[in-house]
């Protein structure tokens, strides 16, 4: 024995169980909601099944050259959107199924804790016949500023228009828009990016908008690069008129760059009135686009530093999470132990708006949030009332049975782009799970650059596969409940019981020099000493869109100096002091205020 | 990879004289050829493609490497360590690990080089440094770091550029035939997996043509330090790394080619060290 060595055999040994130590997931367990509440703020209880709510999402099925490995390629198409589609004051939800004649649902909340579905008698279930295409997700904002939601529905396939008829029933108007006849369209949002008081519509294609999925030419059609794809479907800009004819203003994006997109948020990120985007895309770089004017977008993904790094890009979720006044935007990637680990991105400005030179900083790892698993949708909300925002995220790619199809989705991902990108080289994936029945994430904020993964411990135990996540407040309690889709699972409903001692104040808006919906509008609370900014969105997460009114949690016995309003329009509107615990409705240059 | 720095052309070590060390003083190290190589590949590659997941990180599996190598040179080896060999472990670690977290790059740096000092035989180290690191990392702790897989992107022609600079790089130092030998016998026992678990064979090949595999055939499993010294049991512990990572591949062990080199290497290593020490002994024995 070389004694002498000793010290270095001891460090070398404590250098071989640091990985172990410093790996070792910590999972909050907590079985009892009063526990739950007292030590985290909240806690979320799945009334699904008392709520009268019964939905399983049904996955498509492809041309018979894709059976192998089918699950994989039609792994997507379970969403959920919440919108107050008949103005009664309470959120409703919209939910797509993907198979081939099965049918959307409506669930519309009857204000008493139950919904009933609406779908068919509005005209909005039969969205997935054969031939057609079938549902991805959905969108909403008022095309022709008449007081009602009205709905883009995005497909693998023909997308739909729809108009609100007073919130009776749902009209039909794709043609009349001059929408493509068939996309591969799986991200969408509604945004004023001219500020001109009309909605604008952008979406963008996961597959080659020349693929019919159900009648394949070839089977070359996966991703020609794990990261590096650029055989994806196209983006499309569409200029409203706010009568429901649009413009085909995509040229304004600049060179098309045939991503696999996954998200779109649009959202003022720099403080010039204009709403910017962001784009998560699959197989490649995420993608930022800054708004000049109204004029064009100017692609800043690289200089921003968010399109440097390719990941696998699922989500795209804004929000003031440090409560500086700024934005961070949440990108959700794959991370399974022993095969993969991308980690998530939490995008932080570098700077204090920064102009056209903002950089941001990915302090996912650095807050707690970078192990998601095989991540889809994630949503920021203050759900503990605590005056920050947490995060709800959703995940698992395919639960099926025994087995698992890693080892063989990396042989091939790695593989020269005539291997991968050939559906026909793939491996069967026989029945095999692949990164299936994974736990849910629910990270809390602390305040100090820290969150806490709490899913277990306030009730959110379900490891069906995640798709879609929205927040709402369904029962106008002043909390946000969450409500979860699932591919080929469930849609589950959890309320959400939180801290009564803490104190909210929410908002609802309406345009009039603005659009309508109000998209675009700019909120910054300011509350002793603090201060959060929101801005009203459609699209947020993964295919889904959270409720429109915006509720900023205050914690205990707050006092509210200001509310700072900026409309898409420019105005400005300040709300001195306003009594928490209240839902405010604001309509655009009315002075008056209705609570 | 680690020891590429270890790929030098042979200074004339019969030159002597002071003038002769003065002219040394001033010439170039070829040693310093790998380091400055692999730098220029990676710096066109990450301001080009960003191949690099995160430029601080593999500065700090790079600083990690040096001041590891520095210290324990100095404590044990009581010298101050040409720094090319720390310079590329670091490099390695930089582009062949994955993590979102910078603590991985940190402890995997610091094991490759504390490698060399602690699992070592009759004055030599076994583990190739850089793969025991890896290796250590992934099994370990396979939820924070998974190794590179496609970060120059699956384009045919960046890969058949870099196979055939790497095969002039090995084949200048002679060792081509290790790497040659693996990728033929990784292509027959592709063939032979394919006949076994009916998966299509271009998919059982697919690994192969990633940028991961390029850094292990051409730098990896060359590394002069820790292969045998014989041409042909070179070429025969390649072989059983293709083998071993067969059989690891038919258990969806996706780490197979590190796993696989890591049991290999330093058995074969340890067993011509043994081999020829007990041959020594015997020679000495006979003398006497």
């Amino acid at each position: 024995m070389n004694w002498k060595k000793l010290p270095l055999y001891v460090v070398f040994v404590v250098l071989l169980a640091a990985p172990v130590v410093l790996s070792r997931e910590v999972v909050e367990e907590v079985a009892r909601s009063e526990e739950a509440i007292a030590l985290y703020g909240f806690y979320l209880r799945d009334v699904t099944e008392e709520a009268g709510i019964s939905f399983v999402h049904q996955s498509p099925t492809f041309d018979s050259r894709l059976d192998h490995i089918m699950p994989q390629v039609a792994s997507m198409g379970a969403s959920v959107s919440v919108v107050d589609f008949d103005r009664d004051g309470f959120q409703d939800l919209y939910v797509t199924n993907s198979g081939e004649g099965s049918k959307n649902a409506f669930f519309r909340n009857l204000g008493d804790g139950t919904f009933e579905d609406v779908a068919e008698e509005v005209g909005l279930a039969e969205l997935n016949e054969p031939g057609t295409g079938v549902s991805m997700g959905t969108v909403w904002g008022d095309f022709d500023n008449d007081g009602y939601e009205d709905v883009f529905v995005y497909k693998w396939g023909r997308s739909e228009l729809f108009r609100n008829v007073e919130g009776k029933s749902f009209e039909r108007v794709t043609e009349k828009a001059g929408f493509p006849d068939w996309a591969n369209v799986h991200a969408a949002t509604w945004f004023d990016y001219d500020r001109d008081g009309f909605l604008d519509l952008i979406f963008a294609g996961y597959y080659h908008e020349d693929l019919d999925l159900w009648h394949l030419p070839h089977t070359r059609i996966m991703p020609e690069s794990f990261e590096y794809a650029q055989n994806g479907g196209r983006k499309y800009l569409f200029r409203g008129n706010g009568d429901g004819t649009f413009e085909d203003r995509s040229e304004l994006l600049g060179p098309d760059s045939p991503l696999w997109a996954m998200a779109i948020a649009a959202v003022d990120l720099r403080g010039t009135g204009y709403p910017d985007l962001v784009i998560a895309n699959d197989y490649e770089v995420d993608e930022i686009y800054f708004n000049d004017a109204g004029k064009r977008f100017i692609a800043a993904g690289e200089t921003s530093r968010i399109g440097f790094a390719p990941k696998s890009g699922m989500n795209a979720a804004v929000g003031d999470v440090l409560n500086t006044g700024q934005y961070s935007i949440f990108i959700t990637n794959i991370s399974e132990p022993g095969a993969l680990v991308q980690g998530n991105n939490l995008w932080v400005p570098r700077s204090v708006f920064g102009g056209d030179s903002l950089t941001y900083e990915n302090m996912a790892t650095t807050v707690g949030v970078e192990l998601g698993g095989w991540a889809y949708g994630a949503q920021f909300g203050d759900l503990n009332n605590d005056g920050t925002l947490d995060i709800v995220g959703t995940n698992g790619f395919i639960s099926a049975g025994r087995g698992d199809y890693w080892y063989d989705f990396s042989k091939v991902a790695g593989g020269n782009t005539t291997i991968i990108s050939d559906a026909a080289n793939w491996p069967a994936m026989n029945g095999r799970s692949h990164s299936g029945h994974q736990r849910k994430h629910v990270w809390i904020n602390d305040g100090r650059l820290r969150f806490r993964d709490v899913a277990s411990a306030v009730g959110l135990t379900e490891v069906y596969d995640g798709r879609a996540v929205v927040l709402a407040d369904l029962w106008n309690r002043g909390v946000l409940d969450v409500v979860l889709a699932h591919q080929n699972g469930p849609l589950l409903v959890y309320k959400n019981t939180a801290n009564p001692e803490r104190a909210w104040i929410g908002f609802d808006f309406e345009g009039v020099e603005s659009n309508r919906s109000a998209i675009g509008t700019r909120v910054e609370v300011f509350w002793d000493g603090k201060r959060q900014v929101q801005e009203v969105m459609a699209s947020s997460g993964f295919c889904s869109q959270n409720q429109r009114r915006l509720h900023f949690g205050l914690g205990e016995n707050p006092n509210v100096e200001k509310v700072v309003i900026r409309w898409p329009s420019g105005r400005v509107q300040t709300l001195e002091a306003p009594e928490p615990g209240q839902v405010y409705r604001i309509v655009e240059n009315e002075s008056d205020i209705e609570a | 990879m680690s020891q590429s720095a270890q790929l030098t052309i042979p200074v004339n070590e019969a030159a002597s004289g002071e003038g002769v060390k003065q002219a040394r003083r001033f010439r170039y190290d070829p040693r310093y050829t790998p380091p400055l190589f692999i730098t220029l590949i990676l710096a066109t590659g990450h301001w080009s493609f960003g191949i690099l997941e995160s430029l601080e990180k593999t500065l700090l599996s790079i600083g990690v490497a040096i001041l590891t190598e520095t210290v324990l040179s100095r404590i044990y080896l009581n010298k101050w360590p040409h720094l090319a060999s720390a310079y590329i472990s670091g490099i390695s670690v930089g582009i062949l690990l994955r993590s979102p977290f910078f603590w991985p790059f940190a402890v995997c740096a610091a094991l490759t080089i504390m490698s060399k000092y602690v699992v070592r035989y009759r004055g030599q180290h076994l583990f190739n440094p850089s793969n025991f690191g890896i290796s250590a990392l992934l099994f370990l702790s396979p939820g924070a770091v998974a190794h590179l897989s496609v970060q120059w992107g699956n384009h045919i022609w960046p890969m058949l550029v870099i196979w055939i600079l790497g095969s002039v790089i090995v084949y200048r130092v002679k060792r081509f035939h290790i790497s040659a030998t693996y990728v033929a016998f990784f292509f027959i026992f592709a063939w032979l997996r394919t006949l076994i678990t009916g998966d299509p064979f271009v998919a059982e090949i697919a690994p192969i043509t990633g940028p991961m595999y390029q850094l292990f055939v051409f730098f990896m499993i060359t590394d002069p330090k820790t292969n045998v010294r014989s041409k042909k049991g070179q070429i025969v512990v390649a072989i059983l790394v293709a083998l071993v990572e067969m059989l690891l591949r038919l258990g969806e062990v996706i780490h197979a080619p590190f796993y696989a080199l890591f049991l290999v290497g330093p058995i074969a290593l340890f067993l011509e060290l043994w081999w020829n020490a007990r041959k020594a002994g015997r020679l000495q024995a006979a003398v006497a």
